[in-house]
């Protein structure tokens, strides 16, 4: 016994690093597991599954994966170390954040899921019944009027899941950039699966993947600069590298550079927005609501580790670059979102302008700057999704009735709907008693901690103007007269109904009683190790 | 933890009575009458409430009384946590005294098609319990918070039962106070910073705030200033921040119009009284210069706009916008006697001010137009609502005898040692006060019954005319509901005008401990008006 404690001790004290030499501790990483598990799981679904039972099966599958990684994170977090673990030899990192990520992701897509699975708003579903048809044949035309879809989101989403969730808890930027494909390429092809609008749905598909190839190509280059500066891709190494050493300081400017800005283009943060209204107007809006909401919080999740964990010490070299971005993101999303007549583009444009919120809060290199953020996302996520899922509910013959002129005098017709409606935008413009008002005080605090007063001010100002654009679709609804051929509101079905619930009781809750979640959001910082 | 002293029960019925009657009211929407006897039912129990409380203020205690106390969000040291002082009860009396007599102005008017009596009247009551919340509240964060939520309801009312261009109006009105809000909230959280910064632990209560922020340098306070005067000018409102009155108060429902002018608006001035002075007195000194001007402008150029209105209603937003001078004046004047007639003003121009729009909705109601031009005479046919609309509007312009002479003789009284070429500046305000209150009685009351709304076109082809008058006989004088809603305005014009003792009595100590938070001084001792600090 002593003397394999004795050889024990002496193998400790040989590795430097016991972390990575140990056996994988799975148990920190079992949501992981089970969600990427369960995406192979649904794939054979896809293939073996007779037709008729593929749709009920993939849906149960799905939620049980979510509930089930959901169970397994929560029993996990009771004995987690606080200070956090590494697994999977280093490369991901289990710290509080990246807990409260995975928990925000899992509830954020349980959300999601239930909007992708509803098939009583479009008979038969948001999607395509067969991808391949071109549109405006008359294959497509026949396709819009049958009830069957294309399952294959179902699997496309635990991978874009699975993928997030790794993402945010990367603990080197190789298996980041592996988790960012991982997310990035189903996405691309959900964007592409909407049953109406085929030629939209495509053209967003095709821009979000150019777009977001060439972003992730900015990341890979930003990687290998890096990597040069550093000789390691792990974000502590870098994090030492740039702390201390006469080293290039090209190598590291220029790979941060390249590596933020791949981060900030999913991040939908301007100037790298471009994708953004052309996406989330074109893609289903289950899946613009899936990610919207996710790929936000993963996206943020990723930018706050690398800012915080590897460029912490090179701060102030950054800090004023990204000053200029979150500038730069509140006035493009605030102005150009008032310029919008589609209701989508206006809200794809508003998420531009809570990502200059969101990158404040993370600008803010402090724990409160960690803290806020991870609030932040939370909120906005899930009063994103129900308004998602509100849009898909307003429908004309022809699909959702998008054009906000269709929304006229709504509040005539369904008040219940526009009064949810009201809320939400409410919510997303920040007023007190709704989470996203928290939201913003929780970050701005954070930013006037850390002296940056001017950049609140914006910030502000941006909130003002970007209230306009939500207040006038509450005009269009509560003080127009309804237009005689408008929209109808459709009743929606068990899953819709939830995923709507769920985000306005959510935005409520953390509106009027957020302690528990703060407590949450700050119950640690990032590991460094 | 919770705290609660004598009489905290009051406070919390107040917050809670109007709450619990918007939620009966929209229940009974379905049946107009039904709905309309139980708001005005809640209404007159809100004001037996005030009442109460005034009965049970003890103007020589505390300064804050009736107070209680919750954790809201202990993270940031967040508190709901609500009580009175001598101003903010004035304020809150005057709440309950007007909303059963806005609920009674409008008992019979026709709303937009699809709107609900229940509706409307639900939505005042819950635009009263986030106003007495408001003027309540001690906790910084949970003041910002109501004062944004004060909108919704407000925005809502101008929004769906306003005239023709309520959408511009409604939403001008809401982003303006929202800007102003915001500008705020940059400076709460500021204050909160210092807080953390000074003590380690964040609070935002406002007797900590005060303590903090009251010994901050005086650039930090400056800053931190501008901010909340932003929004309080928003919202008093003074000039150039005032575009969006004439607007909301045009386009808002006669009652409405009441509220936004006697309550909400008084935010602002409560706000300048409650937190500027105590809070940055450093900066206050540095920058009164700056709302003395303003206010000096807004009472000349709210006086000249009102002078020249063509409107009745826009007439009604700039006398208020004159006013708000009047009271800005007295505040940053930094004497007693000059801030103890701004308080006063702010009772005393809700009651007069108050009446001349309900008087003003009188008129409109039975002419049909807002134009000044469609009236002429109207006092033939209806003198007992001329004999209104002329003691709304003597009071309105200070005479003595009425409630506003006091006040406003405070304030020039008050304001001069300190500030004395900006009062007599001001003074030139009570001029044309008469100019523009006399002349638009004379427009619309006296000489010969003419104008489209009296008789004539306005009515259409086929419009009934007496003979007898000369104008169409649906003008009636004003009905029992009218006079009864009327009368305790003037009771009050009038008693307050003689007896202002009561409202005195409750104001001096809360003005006199702002004073001395400010670390002011009396210009002029006078007599036994000795200002004591404790």
């Amino acid at each position: 016994m002593s003397v394999m404690s004795s050889v024990l001790l002496l193998a400790q004290e040989q590795a430097p690093a016991p972390a990575r030499a140990e056996a994988p501790p799975l148990t920190a990483i079992w949501p992981i597991l089970i969600v990427l598990g369960a995406a192979c799981l649904s794939v054979l679904f896809e293939a073996l599954l007779p037709k008729h039972l593929r749709w009920p099966g993939q849906v149960v599958l799905t939620l049980l994966t979510i509930v089930a990684a959901g169970v397994k994170l929560v029993t996990y977090v009771s004995g987690a170390p606080a200070a956090g673990e590494t697994a999977m030899f280093g490369t991901l990192a289990v710290d509080r954040p990246a807990l409260f990520l995975w928990g925000t992701l899992l509830a954020l897509s349980l959300g999601a899921v239930l909007l992708i699975a509803d098939r009583s708003v479009e008979p038969g579903g948001a999607f395509v019944a067969t991808a391949a048809i071109r549109p405006g044949t008359v294959q497509d035309r026949a396709q819009v009027g049958s009830t069957g879809m294309q399952t294959e989101v179902f699997p496309l989403t635990l991978f874009a899941l699975g993928g997030m969730m790794v993402f945010c808890a990367a603990n080197d930027l190789l298996t980041m950039f592996v988790a960012l494909e991982v997310l990035s390429l189903p996405l691309y092809l959900m964007c592409g699966l909407a049953r109406r609008r085929r030629l939209l749905s495509q053209e967003a598909a095709v821009k979000y993947f150019l777009l977001g190839a060439f972003a992730s190509a900015f990341f890979l280059y930003g990687v290998a600069l890096l990597y040069g500066y550093a000789g390691s891709v792990r974000l502590a190494d870098i994090s030492e590298a740039a702390a201390g050493s006469d080293r290039s300081d090209t190598l590291l400017f220029a790979g941060m550079g390249l590596l933020v800005v791949g981060l900030l283009f999913k991040a939908a943060v301007g100037p790298f927005h471009t994708w953004t209204p052309d996406v989330y107007q074109g893609a289903p809006t289950p899946v613009t609501a899936f990610m919207a909401a996710c790929t936000k919080v993963a996206a943020f999740g990723g930018i706050l580790r690398v800012l915080q964990v590897a460029l912490e010490s090179t701060q102030w070299e950054w800090r004023g670059v990204l000053w200029g971005v979150a500038i730069v993101s509140m006035v493009i999303g605030a102005v150009l979102g008032l310029t919008q007549t589609d209701v989508k583009r206006m809200i794809a444009y508003s998420s531009v302008a809570h990502a200059g919120f969101l990158l404040i809060g993370s600008i803010a290199v402090t724990e409160k700057g960690l803290s806020s953020t991870l609030f932040y996302l939370l909120t906005y996520g899930f009063t994103t999704i129900a308004t998602f899922g509100v849009i898909s509910l307003v429908r004309d013959s022809s699909g959702e009735a998008t054009h906000l002129s269709q929304w006229a005098g709504l509040a005539k017709r369904s008040p219940l709907l526009a009064a949810v409606f009201t809320f939400l935008l409410l919510a997303l413009a920040g007023i007190p008693l709704t989470s996203g008002f928290v939201g913003k005080f929780v970050v701005f605090e954070a930013a006037l901690s850390d002296g940056m007063g001017p950049l609140v001010v914006v910030a502000l100002v941006a909130s003002a103007v970007a209230a306009f654009f939500y207040l006038r679709v509450i005009v269009l609804m509560y003080f127009s007269e309804p237009a005689a051929d408008g929209p109808t509101v459709t009743v929606p079905g068990a899953f819709t109904t939830a995923a709507i619930t769920l985000g306005v009781i959510i935005t409520l809750l953390l509106g009027i009683a957020p302690a528990f979640a703060l407590d949450w959001a700050s119950s640690g910082v990032f590991a460094i190790r | 933890m919770s705290t609660s002293s004598t009489g905290s029960w009051l406070l919390a019925a107040l917050l809670l009575l109007p709450l619990v009657g918007a939620a009966v009211v929209v229940a009974l929407r379905g049946n107009d009458k039904t709905a309309k006897s139980a708001a005005l039912a809640f209404s007159l129990a809100e004001f037996a409430l005030a009442v109460v409380a005034w009965v049970q203020f003890e103007p020589s205690g505390a300064r804050l009384q009736q107070a209680f106390s919750f954790d809201w969000i202990p993270a940031f040291g967040v508190h709901i946590s609500f009580a009175v002082d001598g101003i903010a009860l004035v304020m809150i009396a005057v709440i309950g005294l007007l909303v059963p007599l806005v609920i009674g102005a409008g008992w019979v008017d026709k709303l937009p098609e699809g709107r609900t009596k229940g509706g409307f009247f639900a939505l005042i009551l819950l635009e009263q319990a986030l106003t007495v919340g408001v003027f309540a509240a001690t906790d910084v964060f949970l003041f910002y918070v109501l004062f944004e939520i004060m909108l919704i309801p407000m925005y809502f009312l101008i929004g769906s039962y306003g005239g023709a261009r309520r959408q511009y109006a409604a939403v001008k009105f809401f982003l303006y106070s929202f800007l102003g809000g915001l500008i705020m909230l940059a400076s709460v959280i500021g204050c909160y910073v210092l807080a953390v910064e000074q003590n380690g632990t964040g609070t935002f209560e406002w007797a900590e705030l005060v303590k903090v922020v009251s010994t901050a340098p005086l650039e930090t306070q400056v800053w931190l200033f501008l901010g909340f005067f932003a929004a309080f000018a928003i919202k008093a409102p003074l000039v150039p921040l005032h575009t969006w009155l004439p607007d909301a108060t045009a386009e808002a429902p006669i009652g409405v119009a009441v509220l936004l002018v006697g309550i909400l608006d008084k935010v602002g001035t409560f706000g300048f009284l409650r937190y500027l002075l105590p809070m940055f007195p450093l900066a206050s000194k540095e920058l009164a210069p700056l709302v003395l001007v303003l206010a000096v402008v807004g009472v000349i150029y709210g006086s000249m706009l009102a002078t020249g209105q063509r409107d009745i209603k826009r007439f009604l937003a700039y006398v208020s916008i004159a006013h708000f001078g009047f009271i800005a004046l007295g505040i940053f004047a930094f004497s007693s006697q000059a801030m103890v007639g701004s308080v006063t003003y702010m009772v005393n121009h809700s009651i007069a001010t108050g009446m001349l729009i309900l008087v003003v909705g009188m008129v409109i109601a039975r002419g049909g137009s807002t134009r000044v031009a469609d009236y002429g005479g109207m006092a033939k046919l209806t003198p007992v609502l001329a004999a209104m609309l002329l003691i709304a509007g003597l009071s309105s312009m200070s005479l003595p005898g009425t409630n506003s002479f006091v006040s406003e003789f405070l304030v020039l009284i008050g304001s001069f040692p300190n500030a004395p070429v900006y009062t007599i500046i001001a003074t030139v305000g009570m001029v044309l006060a008469a100019l523009y209150v006399l002349w638009l009685y004379q427009r619309i009351m006296q000489g010969p019954v003419r104008g489209d709304a009296l008789v004539g076109a306005a009515g259409g082809p086929g419009t009934m005319v007496d003979p007898a008058v000369g104008a169409k006989k649906a003008i009636a004088d004003l009905s029992g509901r009218e006079k009864l809603v009327l009368a305790p305005l003037v009771v009050l014009i009038v008693g307050l005008g003689f007896f202002p003792k009561p409202v005195l009595d409750v104001v001096t100590p809360a003005v006199d401990a702002t004073m001395c938070q400010a670390a002011l001084a009396d210009p002029v001792q006078s007599g036994e008006r000795q200002l004591q600090c404790r």
